[in-house]
């Protein structure tokens, strides 16, 4: 109790201490501390931005755009990391020698070497081995599109076709953007069409299994499955698709050699590229890792019982074994998920404008508010982090073993 | 939990405290050594040479301050600085001074406090392109890949004159000039923009220089000077005269090699004033009176700095333009050693 009691004291001491230290100390330079920074004009300028931006908006917006860039960065590396971690993990413990030292090989090399490293290496052979914009001009181009002319692959990213709605509903189409940005379809006025298109997508999974269910019931009723089962099935997600992207005019748009670059279509950078396989090849060796330690606890008498009531191996595996693993794997898959996210902020190696970069790195350099940017950016983390590990717990609640 | 708490605590307190400012000229007696952030690289103005000796144009501004303050030009740690640290590192105290081809501008003298000794190089931003793209003016880039390097002026000055010419670009973000030079030579940017200097100091390192051209158009004033924190004047002071030092030695014709002689006493009462055979300028700076004498021996004159790291004679051929002496036609223009 005494103990607590001073650890407390001392604590409370240190605190008051640092509090006192830095308003001191921002007295001393001569700078106060306030957030106001956040709404005056940024000026710079960002490639990769989800939602409108220009170098007139404001710092807050420029924030903004950082953090949209390490969610996406985030959300694209967890999900391609859990599906490496899973294969890999699942691979491991593979009969076939050859299939299982390869994975060995894979978690070995990429748990053992720092993440930086991955990230510049994926990054610098993307950017020396990939044909630059200007060799694909000409008659006898030392470079040529792939897949039909639609993918163009350069050493500033890749060049996929993307789907524009000529009959949009946010109603502009292909807007021409005022001043010095460039060119470029306005984020928000699609978003519009591809929200209806996710709802009818939603709307078709949902019906077509309701349609599943209903076909078994009368199956169990009859002992005659209704005819056509699957054709309605599918008719049912893509029909409406199908006539709604009629409706809205969707047409590809295909990159195209314009100038010093490709323009149309999407362009996926080298930066986004290098940094998300670097992170989920990275974090999926160590989801690998988790994912075989999960199998292993399921005790050996589980897969004898399947394999005695006649199971295959792998829907053993499906069945019994990876359902019960699921509990061991959720709770550090979590942290896994957490260390990525974060990991993310090593995108300035890249050049890529994640929040550390424009928040974190820009801003705070025309500004001169290191402690208001820095504490904004570890408060982004900090709920970023929490969301993630709150959603994690909900799913593990409802895998987990449910005790009556 | 509670230990590590307290412990983080005391770090990041120990951090904080070192940003208190103290007297930085007592500071820099008591370590026998200057802490002076330069670039991470860039040849000519700052970088280690094959004997990992930092050499450059920048680099003797810091190491005259060391011979002024300390007499001994090699007592200077040189700490490499991003675009993104540099500010940081002389608010928190890491260094005492900066020689960074950092610009002189409005907000980072008044907002972010701090203090511009001079103006040791001055320029302007420009464009560098590969011959090979056939692009003669800047006026022609509508649409092109620009590699900058972030945290620097010439990011939003790149904006400006984009948007101001209504014409489209793709930045490509990066930390250091050597990053810079690597991706402009990999052809992930069809475009460097950097300080005009910085260019023509990248491109003197390339293996076939002549294979690029740096176009015409100058988009900006680019003052580069050394700095300092705001609030230590005394210490300002020493760095700005010992800057207006170098530059008055090249107009009254004091160099490396006939200082000596002239430190013994000459007919001109300005030198004397300057090198310290006559009254106290050094005294009243708080250092001792051969001060300026000892800068000027140790890294020459402001011309023979010039022409040592970066002027025509040198890969790099920069011809001195606006930074000849006031008498030449340049802005050079020293105040009176009185």
């Amino acid at each position: 109790m005494t103990i607590q009691v001073v650890a407390f004291a001392l604590i409370l001491a240190a605190i008051w201490f640092l509090g006192r230290n830095i308003v001191h100390n921002l007295e001393e330079l001569g700078k106060d501390f306030n957030f106001a920074f956040l709404n005056s004009r940024a000026g710079y300028d960002i490639n990769q931005r989800l939602i409108e931006y220009s170098n007139d908006s404001t710092h807050g917006r420029a924030a903004l755009v950082g953090i949209l860039n390490t969610l996406l960065v985030a959300f694209l590396g967890c999900i391609l990391a859990t599906i490496l971690g899973v294969i890999a993990g699942v691979l491991r413990l593979s009969k076939n020698w050859i299939v299982g030292r390869l994975m060995t090989v894979y978690v070995e090399g990429f748990r053992n070497i720092p993440l930086l490293l991955w990230i510049i290496l994926i990054f610098a052979v993307m950017t020396e081995a990939t044909p630059q914009p200007r060799d694909f001009r000409g008659e006898d181009a030392e470079a040529s599109m792939i897949l039909g002319d639609s993918v163009a692959v350069t050493n500033r990213g890749i060049y996929v076709p993307n789907v524009v709605f000529t009959r949009s509903l946010g109603g502009n189409e292909m807007t021409e953007a005022a001043d010095g940005v460039e060119a470029a379809i306005i984020p928000s006025a699609v978003a519009m069409d591809w929200l209806l298109v996710l709802v009818l997508l939603v709307g078709g999974v949902l019906a077509s299994k309701a349609i599943g269910r209903w076909a078994t019931k009368t199956q169990e009723a009859t002992g005659i499955r209704p005819p056509a089962t699957l054709w309605m099935q599918i008719g049912v997600i893509l029909g409406p698709f199908v006539l709604v992207m009629i409706a809205l005019g969707a047409t590809l748009d295909l990159p195209e050699l314009r100038g010093f670059n490709f323009s149309g279509g999407i362009h996926m950078r080298n930066s986004l590229i290098a940094l998300w396989f670097a992170l989920s090849l990275y974090t999926g060796a160590f989801i690998a890792e988790i994912v075989r330690a999960g199998i292993l606890a399921v005790s050996r008498g589980q897969t004898e019982a399947a394999f005695a009531l006649g199971l295959r191996p792998n829907r053993t595996m499906n069945l019994v074994i990876l359902p019960q693993a699921m509990r061991v794997i959720i709770p550090p898959l979590i942290s896994q998920y957490l260390n990525l996210t974060k990991n993310s902020s090593l995108a300035i190696a890249v050049g890529y404008m994640d929040v550390r970069s424009t928040l974190g790195g820009i801003t705070i350099n025309q500004t001169g508010r290191e402690l208001e940017g820095m504490l904004l950016l570890g408060l982004f983390y900090l709920v970023t982090s929490l969301v993630i590990s709150g959603a994690m717990n909900i799913y593990n609640n409802s895998v987990k073993l449910k005790e009556r | 939990m509670k230990k590590s708490v307290l412990l983080g605590t005391l770090a990041v307190a120990g951090l904080a405290a070192g940003a208190v400012s103290a007297q930085t000229l007592d500071e820099v007696r008591a370590r026998g050594a200057l802490n002076c952030g330069v670039t991470t690289g860039l040849v000519g103005f700052a970088a280690p040479d094959a004997n990992g000796e930092w050499e450059g144009f920048d680099v003797g501004v810091c190491r005259a301050v060391a011979a002024a303050v300390l007499g001994d030009s090699t007592a200077v740690n040189f700490v490499p600085t991003t675009g993104q640290t540099r500010f940081t590192a002389l608010a928190s105290g890491e260094i005492d001074m900066l020689a960074r081809n950092t610009t002189w501008t409005f907000s980072r003298d008044v907002d972010l406090r701090f203090e511009f000794t001079g103006i040791n190089y001055y320029d302007g931003q420009g464009f560098m392109v590969p011959r090979e793209l056939g692009v003669s003016s800047a006026m022609e880039l509508d649409g092109a890949t620009v590699c900058i390097q972030t945290g620097t002026t010439t990011e939003l000055n790149l904006a400006d004159f984009f948007s101001s010419n209504n014409m489209s670009y793709e930045p490509v973000p990066i930390e250091t000039n050597a990053e810079a030079q690597q991706q402009y030579l990999a052809g992930a940017c069809d475009v460097y923009t950097t300080d005009a200097s910085g260019l023509a100091a990248t491109r003197a390192t390339f293996e076939d220089p002549s294979a690029h051209v740096v176009l015409p158009e100058i988009i900006s004033k680019e003052p580069l000077g050394p700095l300092v924190r705001h609030g230590d004047n005394e210490w300002g002071d020493i760095v700005r005269w010992t800057l207006n030092a170098l530059i008055a030695a090249e107009e009254l014709g004091v160099t490396s090699a006939n200082v000596a002689e002239l430190a013994a006493g000459t007919e001109n009462p300005e030198i004397n004033r300057l090198l310290g055979s006559e009254g106290d300028l050094g005294g009243m700076l708080g250092l001792s009176s051969d001060w300026a004498a000892n800068a000027i021996s140790s890294v020459g004159n402001y011309g023979e700095l010039f022409e040592g790291n970066i002027g025509e004679n040198t890969p790099i051929g920069l011809a001195r333009g606006l930074n000849a002496q006031w008498t030449d036609g340049g802005l050079l223009y020293s105040p009176p050693f009185r």
